[in-house]
């Protein structure tokens, strides 16, 4: 499962950290240090930190555990 | 053109090409999908990995909290495109609306968008830039290699620019317990883009993390041993360094060179664009089929006096490439601008940077909260009697409001009383940015250009 937080936006909060706290740690006071591919375990838990981040930053692809689009091999598709 | 269903046409059956497959390719094929548009799409990208994220690699990455080819970006939607990953665009006819690929093929279009980024730049000399542990750190393979050696016996890590990768990795590599040396030509870390005030509390926080900082030097050479391994660096105060890596961080040059003949306003500052993404040609008229956004883009701002900006920034890719999109697909009475407020966020040494508007165009700056002796604060950029920019350590949450006063134009020094203001705070200061006639190595932002209410020009050489 990939992820990616807008760090533009996020405010340190820490509701992410709180409710996946595998995926998402507090570096230092404010700073957040995120796994951009978590494993598929934990998906509950990023679903529930996505939906609770008050600035809506974090974006997750395959969160209904559809296969992601594949890892496109080098040249054409 | 408006009303004669040609736009309809090409939303239902147009053939769209974007070259580059990074942050601004995806997010610009994504948002044309998601606008409707149904036709044909091609994304041209030379890396042989789909698009992937760049701002981990200088920190989960190096501090070994993710893998670096873990660092895909997710998708909003399948975007149905024909990804042709791993194939350089080498030429572009912009009179038969072609783009020529390294293998000899050409991909027709309708509507072009380039995001063809930036790169890093090589240390100047060939052969010292080749020898063994000698590393650059833009993309993902770059990661990979430097991410490697950092975990095999490393005596001292050698960091050649503390801009905000340099700093980066400087910061990754203590938290790693490696001895790392830092040279900057500049007066401290961050001074080309956060000016001399900040750049002091910036060297305080290396000098605390136990970095060797050395400042106002440079580096002359690199020296390899016979193996053709980096042994040490010379520099230009006479000192060297014993080294085994060495991660030169001197900033970026754009990816135009495939343009050179195609006519188009490309050259070593970016593709110059208006408000709504149409890229210049050479003539100064602007284009209606060819597109720009991301790193890649010059765009002119209203906010900055319609200074043309080039902004290494993450959200300036997301942004530039959603408005540009847009504009591609719609009637010319429906385009939209891009007036996208600078920002852009660090994280190094346990502090969260962050910044908004453009710091680099201040004169002078206050600190409105905290104090920088803690490393905790926000500190206000003052430009001609208005506030033009703003800079967060550590207090974040702080930065919307501080936007707000930006895009308001409001006055500098801002008129609040500011709460709880200490030593730093009584009164603005000059923010000593480097003379811009003396070079520094790369700012993130560079700013150029005319603006049309003054047609003096006004001419800054690259800081580069
Ligand atoms: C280590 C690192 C850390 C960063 N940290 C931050 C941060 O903390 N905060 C922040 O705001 N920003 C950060 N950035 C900047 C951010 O990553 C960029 O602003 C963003 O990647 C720009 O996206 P882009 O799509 O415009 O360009 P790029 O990501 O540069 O992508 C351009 C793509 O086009 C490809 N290309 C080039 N020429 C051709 C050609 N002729 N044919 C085909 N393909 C071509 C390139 O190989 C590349 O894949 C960081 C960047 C790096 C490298
Ligand atoms: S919940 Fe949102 S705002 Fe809070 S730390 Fe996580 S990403 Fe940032």
């Amino acid at each position: 499962m990939r992820l990616v937080v807008d760090l533009n936006r996020c405010q340190g909060y820490a509701q992410c950290a709180f409710l996946a706290p595998d995926v998402f740690t507090m570096h230092g006071d404010e700073a957040l240090l995120y796994d951009p591919h978590a494993e598929p375990a934990q998906r509950e838990h990023v679903a529930r930190a996505a939906a609770a981040c008050p600035v809506q930053a974090i974006l997750v692809d395959d969160l209904d555990g559809a296969p992601g689009p594949a890892e496109e091999a080098p040249g054409d598709r | 053109m408006i009303g004669d269903g040609s736009i309809d046409r090409l939303r239902r059956e147009g053939r769209i090409v974007i070259v580059g497959a990074s942050l601004a390719g995806l997010r610009a094929a994504e948002t044309l999908r998601e606008k409707g548009f149904t036709g044909s799409l091609t994304v041209i990208g030379d890396e042989p990995h789909p698009p992937y994220d760049r701002p981990p690699l200088s920190k989960q990455v190096l501090l070994g909290k993710a893998a670096p080819e873990h660092t895909t970006l997710p998708r909003r939607l399948d975007v149905d495109a024909h990804w042709r990953l791993g194939h350089a665009a080498t030429g572009l006819d912009m009179a038969a609306r072609r783009v020529r690929l390294a293998d000899g093929d050409e991909v027709e279009y309708d509507r072009l968008l380039i995001a063809t980024g930036v790169r890093a730049r090589p240390w100047p000399v060939e052969a010292e830039a080749g020898l063994d542990g000698v590393f650059v750190l833009r993309t993902r393979d770059d990661a990979t290699r430097l991410h490697r050696r950092l975990t095999e016996e490393t005596r001292r890590v050698l960091v050649i620019g503390a801009g905000f990768t340099g700093s980066e990795i400087a910061s990754a590599c203590r938290e790693r317990d490696l001895p790392v040396t830092v040279a900057e030509r500049g007066s401290s870390p961050l001074v080309g883009a956060l000016g001399g005030v900040i750049g002091e509390v910036a060297r305080q926080m290396h000098l605390d993390a136990g970095v060797d900082l050395r400042c106002g030097v440079m580096v002359t050479a690199l020296e390899g041993d016979t193996a053709g391994r980096v042994r040490s660096a010379v520099l230009s105060d006479g000192g060297t360094i014993d080294t085994d890596v060495v991660v030169v961080s001197l900033g970026a040059t754009r990816n135009t060179e495939w343009l050179a003949g195609s006519g188009l306003g490309a050259g070593p500052r970016g593709i110059a664009c208006d408000a709504g993404c149409r890229a210049f040609d050479v003539r100064g008229i602007v284009t209606d089929d060819v597109f720009v956004a991301g790193d890649v883009a010059r765009a002119p701002h209203p906010l900055f006096g319609y200074q043309f900006l080039s902004l290494e920034h993450w959200g300036n890719a997301v942004a530039q490439a959603e408005i540009a999109a847009h504009n591609m697909i719609s009637h010319a009475t429906d385009r939209i601008p891009h007036l996208w407020v600078p920002a852009f966020w660090s994280s190094q040494f346990g502090v969260n940077i962050k910044s908004v508007g453009v710091p680099a165009l201040g004169e002078e700056i206050l600190v409105t909260q905290g104090s920088l002796a803690d490393r905790r604060f926000t500190a206000v950029y003052g430009h001609q009697g208005r506030v033009i920019g703003a800079v967060t350590f550590d207090h974040g949450r702080w930065l919307p409001f501080y936007q707000e006063l930006i895009e308001r134009t409001a006055p500098f020094p801002p008129p609040f009383p500011t709460l709880d203001r200490r030593a730093d705070g009584r009164g603005p200061v000059p923010a000593e940015f480097p003379d811009p006639s003396v070079p520094t190595h790369g700012p993130t932002v560079t700013v150029s250009g005319y603006s049309p209410a003054d047609r003096r020009i006004t001419f800054t050489p690259g800081r580069a």
